[in-house]
């Protein structure tokens, strides 16, 4: 398996119709160091070598990884770590390394261990739909099945240890992606993101930036991570996404009640854009595209599904564009032919 | 709160300044701080303002001693921490525990670990939990005078420290 095996695979988090909605995807992700070696922060590159090594022959006797794709960040050219940061396989910040660094992926994306980020190990794992329960059972597993073979840095009062000690304890960092249109649309967006901040959640927008819900996405995640344990921190993950998902359904429907026509109105003008613009940025897309997901879901769009729809969203970006084309593409150009790619799944949809 | 000087972006850097003996305060954002000379980078960081907070005193004499100190196995000093908001290797944790302890308590939702432990931990874990709530049992029992109960939860102990698990 390569690299460019994964542009003809439907991401993981993305591929279902059934289980993707409200909530789009859901993640887990655990940080993780081996006893007595220096953070890769602070190890320096040889040593950072030597981890990688060391973890690779690890990662590749691990059956819960099988089949995978490892990946070594020197390798990677720009598109590349772009089109990987956009699938969440990797994060900014290891987009961003060289030497001494990667990441192992298994085939189906739903799994995959980043190795020297800003922990010798970031375990990671990725479901379409709210799955918090069962990403925690796949990735303990795959924690349990590493312990086997590496002994992770560990005080029983502190828990994991790790290198930012934002981490320490759990390492566990739960989070979930919604698709709130409906919210927009009241104008109850702001007022909920404050109130998730207030009870200590992190709210970001879809590629994990500021707190701006480019397309109506957010993703919502737990930020302590000592002090509880796993299943408390994703209990009331999954109770309070739940919440905020339900207060969507509601202004759905309220909306549908009360305004119809103006609903009709918000899907049918993207619908028209997406259908006939020749030019279209990231920024247009992701936000018309929002607008064409909730007329699938509220069966206004016929004849294209969410998943499309999803698979849309995901493809339009930089890094898939141009990897999908397989060349450089400068912005300009990008625009042409994001706004291609959008008409011809697009015009099989009727309104 | 809206920066003095531009009345535009928020204010995210609060300054008291001193003029002819008198206080006046200042609320800029980063931007018009950086434009009046200041230096944003200098201004205390998270973990320095928490570092400074740390161990319970803020005199300059234990500053210093803070300052000087360093991990004796990665040899990272806390101003590198300061610097970067990360440590150097696991043992860190114990070389910089008291500076680190009141930024724990701060940053979660409490000081100690209840999540999972690894399994090569999990029996002596058990153990130990199985020993101390036996210890517990056995003062009681000591102090309300039971002392047939204490003398065999004096071999229960035993058996649990020893045994196999």
């Amino acid at each position: 398996m390569v690299l460019d095996d994964l542009i003809r695979n439907p991401a993981a988090w993305l591929s279902s119709d059934n289980l993707t909605g409200i909530v789009v995807s859901s993640r887990i992700r655990l940080a993780r160091n081996i006893e007595g070696l220096a953070f890769p922060g602070w190890a320096g590159d040889d040593e950072c070598a030597r981890i990688q090594a060391r973890v690779w022959i690890v990662l590749k006797g691990i059956q819960r990884l099988a089949p995978s794709l490892a990946l070594d960040m020197a390798s990677l050219t720009p598109v590349d770590r772009e089109f990987l940061s956009e699938r969440h396989l990797i994060s900014q910040e290891l987009a961003q390394k060289s030497h001494g660094s990667g990441v192992v992926i298994r085939s189906d994306e739903g799994l995959s261990v980043m190795v020297n980020e800003e922990d010798h190990l970031r375990l990671q794992a990725l479901r379409p739909g709210l799955q918090l329960e069962a990403l925690w059972a796949e990735i303990n597993a795959l924690d349990s099945e590493l312990e086997q073979h590496v002994r992770f840095a560990f005080s029983p009062s502190l828990g994991y240890l790790t290198a930012c000690p934002t981490n320490v304890g759990t390492g566990l960092r739960a989070s979930a992606m919604l698709h709130v249109p409906g919210l927009r649309l009241i104008n109850e967006i702001d007022p909920i993101i404050k109130g998730l901040t207030k009870i200590g959640l992190a709210v970001r927008g879809l590629q994990g930036e500021g707190t701006e819900a480019i397309g109506n996405m957010f993703q919502i995640s737990n930020q302590t991570t000592l002090g509880e344990s796993e299943s408390v921190i994703i209990d009331r993950l999954i109770r309070i996404v739940s919440e905020v998902a339900q207060h969507e359904a509601n202004a759905r429907a309220r909306l549908l009640e009360t305004r119809e026509a103006y609903v009709e109105d918000f899907v049918g003008r993207a619908y028209g854009v997406l259908c006939y613009a020749n030019v279209l940025n990231s920024r247009e897309t992701l936000d018309m595209l929002s607008a064409l997901r909730l007329g699938c879901e509220l069966g206004m769009i016929t004849g294209i599904k969410v998943a499309d729809v999803n698979r849309l969203l995901l493809y339009t970006l930089p890094g898939h564009l141009q990897k999908t084309e397989g060349r450089l593409i400068p912005p300009d150009e990008r625009d042409h032919v994001r706004a291609r790619l959008v008409r011809e799944t697009v015009r099989r949809a009727s309104i | 709160m809206l920066c003095e000087c531009c009345q535009h972006h928020e204010a995210t850097i609060h300054l008291t300044q001193m003029v002819d003996g008198q206080s006046r305060e200042l609320h800029l954002c980063e931007e018009c701080a950086e434009e009046s000379g200041m230096n944003v980078q200098s201004v205390m960081s998270i973990p320095e303002i928490l570092f400074g907070m740390g161990g319970g005193g803020n005199s300059a004499k234990e500053t210093d001693q803070v300052s000087r100190k360093s991990c004796p196995y990665c040899h990272m000093r806390d101003c590198d921490f300061r610097k970067t908001a990360r440590l150097g290797c696991p043992r860190c944790y114990e070389a910089f525990s008291r500076e680190l302890a009141p930024m724990l308590a701060g940053m979660h939702k409490g000081i100690r670990h209840l999540g999972k432990n690894p399994d090569y931990l999990r029996e002596n874990l058990e153990k130990a939990s199985r020993c101390e709530a036996l210890r517990k049992q056995l003062e009681e029992a000591i102090q309300s005078e039971k002392f047939e109960e204490a003398a065999s939860l004096r071999d229960l102990i035993r058996e649990a420290e020893n045994g196999p698990g």
